[in-house]
């Protein structure tokens, strides 16, 4: 007995061909998917890379900047400066102008605050008179040291690292303080970094005035 | 052989020509042409629209302006100077561009009550919902973007207080505001990313959602004229719509679509009216930021945040900051699809009427404190505000030197008197009723509530002669305060027709 099995018939093999035939385009429309999304990816990669540029680059934007003769700084003031930020684009223009402020304590000692509002962002303007910095936006207000006094910020003024070299008082600048970057790690000269986290607890900038009455340690005194 | 005369006219050959190319008549007459049941032939059902008349405005106006506008931290400022001053009738341009802006933001907010009023979100228009939420988050990033475009003082500093919150997120936080700025800082980089933002990214998003929502709206129906219990249900909403569109219908064009020709007409000329009379916004000053005596403020509609975030106190700003936001954009999307079937009415929908008269209200509220931020202190009244003279009338010379002590140390900043001077701080015109001398000392020097500490800041003399005038400042039908426990110790007992006897508190000291 022929064990064989008969050959299909001719629309049978026709449809099967034709199957074949649609199975191979498909199969083609695959391979061509495939390849665009190995070439999507290719680009993609350049194209992330190219947006979160600024993130990559982190550590090359702060600089040594000279705000001046250390000695021009008068004790017992604070002194409004400005300073052409390190790192600049050629077209920025007046932008690239950073204020901040230098205070002389009168034992001699340098403290650089940033102009901005720990709470978020605003120029802080200094009163001589009454020895605060206050700002304009929700009246976060400063002591003279850069310590919290009252308002909405959860901290004191942001400072930079500072150091003396030649006579010339030099900042570490160029980042936009914020409480998450370089110039939030240290909220108060004369105190370590604060530990307490930032989402839930109020972040007394200098925790060694808690022991007195705010505003009467010696440090407050401008 | 006779010559084919052609008996049309020349533009219905031309149509004739193009139509066969396009083939774009059956589809527009489609649309044009469908059926809208007759009750949405209502002036209510018009800010969609006029929203999208708008939006083709802000087009318009907004690549007119990219004429001339430099994205240029160095020339920004001084191209829209140039706009404003030299070019004919630039000023207008940008008058209609930011008048246009604030009439999208209000138009689109007045849509989007209107349509949950009106319970159009549920079924089975939940995605013309979501992205109607969607596309309110675009119309208010390009309203913020559009400030910033506007490169002056506000603008970089609104760019601080943006890069500020963005900073405030846990961990990545600093990576964030880098990416933000496209650097360490507000500079031209930053100016470059919103211009991108504001010119191609979202508009071209805007458009491609605006496309869709249309065409939704068109394949869905225009939502019904919503009746008291006639309910939404899934298995027969469709079948119900049908009939009455065709039933109890009139065809869209031009049964509905003159009263929307007509509010568009009359809200574009609203925008021209304002931008006429009005002019354009700005800008302000040049954005240096070493200019350092100004008081940033947003534009009128991110006033209710600015009011916000300067009545939250501290430990709960940067939970509230990031959760509550992501909390309502959740809960607006999240709507329909928990509330798609059921009443539409409003009649039957009270917590629905409620909630958007809460938001409206509060929003009203937070709006009209940021017009006047009473929790600013006042940076020039100290200089500026003078002491009303009847305070100084038959005072002796250490009161007025109190006065002189009180303007210069810039206590006027927060504290009014005589309705000059800051509201950060309560008005000091009866403060002798409220607090004895030693108290005033107490809280002069040690501060206390949301008061700084002036021990630091005030010599001994000043102190008296600062307190020895806020004695005085009481109104002479109303006894000074005094301090029961003074009494106390000094006769022994409370003395009669005292403050603590007639049930009046001292302020407590803190």
């Amino acid at each position: 007995m022929d064990e064989r099995l008969s050959p299909p018939r001719t629309e049978e093999q026709a449809r099967r061909l034709e199957e074949e035939r649609v199975t191979r385009r498909s199969f083609l429309m695959n391979v061509g998917i495939a390849l665009n999304a190995v070439v999507a990816l290719a680009i993609a990669t350049p194209v992330v890379a190219y947006l979160v540029g600024p993130v990559l680059r982190r550590r090359d934007y702060r600089n040594w900047v000279t705000l001046g003769n250390a000695a021009d700084f008068v004790p017992g003031e604070t002194t409004l400066v400005t300073f052409r930020n390190p790192y600049q684009n050629p077209w920025d223009g007046e932008t690239a102008n950073v204020p901040a402020y230098v205070r002389c304590s009168d034992d001699g000692k340098y403290t650089v605050f940033a102009i901005n509002c720990a709470h978020l962002g605003c120029p802080v303007r200094w009163f001589s008179e009454s020895q605060l910095f206050m700002c304009p936006c929700h009246g976060g207000i400063y002591y003279a040291d850069g310590s919290r006094a009252s308002g909405p910020p959860e901290r004191g003024l942001f400072t930079y690292e500072m150091k003396v070299e030649d006579g010339k008082l030099m900042i570490k600048a160029g980042q936009f303080p914020t409480l998450r970057n370089q110039a939030g790690t240290s909220p108060c000269p004369s105190a370590p970094a604060s530990t307490s986290p930032a989402m839930v607890t109020r972040i007394e900038s200098c925790p060694s005035t808690k022991t007195s009455e705010p505003g009467t340690s010696a440090s407050t005194i401008g | 052989m006779p010559q084919y005369q052609d008996q049309r006219a020349w533009y219905k050959r031309v149509y004739d020509w193009l139509e066969l190319r396009l083939q774009l008549e059956g589809p527009i007459k489609d649309a044009a042409l469908h059926p809208v049941p007759k009750s949405t032939a209502s002036w209510w059902y018009v800010f969609g629209s006029a929203s999208l008349v708008l939006l083709i405005l802000q087009i318009v106006t907004g690549v007119l302006l990219g004429l001339v506008y430099t994205p240029s931290a160095a020339n920004a400022w001084n191209s829209l100077e140039i706009l404003n001053h030299q070019l004919p009738l630039g000023w207008f341009l940008r008058a209609m561009h930011g008048w246009g802006s604030n009439f999208m933001v209000a138009v689109v907010l007045i849509h989007m009550a209107q349509v949950f009023l009106f319970g159009a979100y549920k079924f089975p228009r939940e995605l013309t919902w979501i992205l109607g939420v969607c596309m309110l988050l675009m119309t208010l990033g390009m309203a913020f973007t559009g400030q910033v475009l506007r490169f002056d003082q506000d603008a970089y500093w609104g760019l601080g207080i943006g890069a500020s919150i963005v900073g405030r997120v846990p961990f990545v936080g600093g990576q964030l505001v880098d990416f933000m700025l496209g650097g360490p800082i507000i500079n031209g980089a930053t100016l470059t990313r919103f211009f991108a933002l504001h010119v191609f990214i979202i508009p071209g998003t805007l458009l491609a959602f605006t496309a869709l929502h249309v065409w939704m709206v068109l394949k869905l129906g225009v939502n019904e004229w919503p009746m008291p219990g006639r309910i939404v249900r899934r298995e027969t909403y469709l079948r119900e719509y049908h009939e009455q569109a065709h039933n109890d219908g009139i065809p869209f064009v031009p049964g509905a679509v003159w009263k929307d020709l007509i509010f568009s007409a009359a809200v574009l000329f609203a925008v021209a009216f304002c931008a006429a009379l009005f002019g354009p916004y700005g800008p302000k000053g040049v954005p240096d930021p070493a200019i350092i005596s100004t008081v940033p403020k947003p534009d009128f509609f991110f006033l209710w945040i600015y009011t916000v975030l300067s009545f939250l106190p501290p430990e709960l700003e940067t939970p509230f900051i990031h959760i509550v936001p992501v909390l309502g954009i959740a809960v607006l999307i999240a709507l329909p699809l928990v509330a798609g079937a059921g009443e539409k009415s409003w009649w039957r929908r009270p917590v629905a009427v409620f909630s958007v008269m809460f938001i409206a209200v509060c929003w009203g509220i937070l709006t009209d404190l940021g017009t006047y931020t009473p929790w600013s202190p006042q940076m020039n009244a100290w200089s500026s505000a003078p002491v009303p003279v009847s305070y100084l009338r038959s005072r002796t010379p250490l009161e007025r030197q109190g006065a002189n002590v009180f303007q210069e140390k810039q206590c006027r900043n927060c504290h009014s008197i005589g309705g000059l001077g800051g509201q950060r701080g309560p008005k000091l015109d009866d403060v002798a009723t409220r607090l004895t001398e030693d108290q005033m000392i107490r809280q002069v020097l040690l501060g206390g509530g949301n008061m700084p500490a002036y021990g630091s800041a005030l010599s001994p003399a000043e102190t008296t002669a600062l307190v020895r005038f806020l004695v005085t400042l009481r109104p002479s039908y109303q006894p000074p305060a005094n301090d029961a426990s003074r009494q106390v110790v000094e006769h022994g007992g409370v003395p009669p027709n005292s403050t603590v006897e007639r049930g009046g508190g001292q302020t407590p000291v803190r």
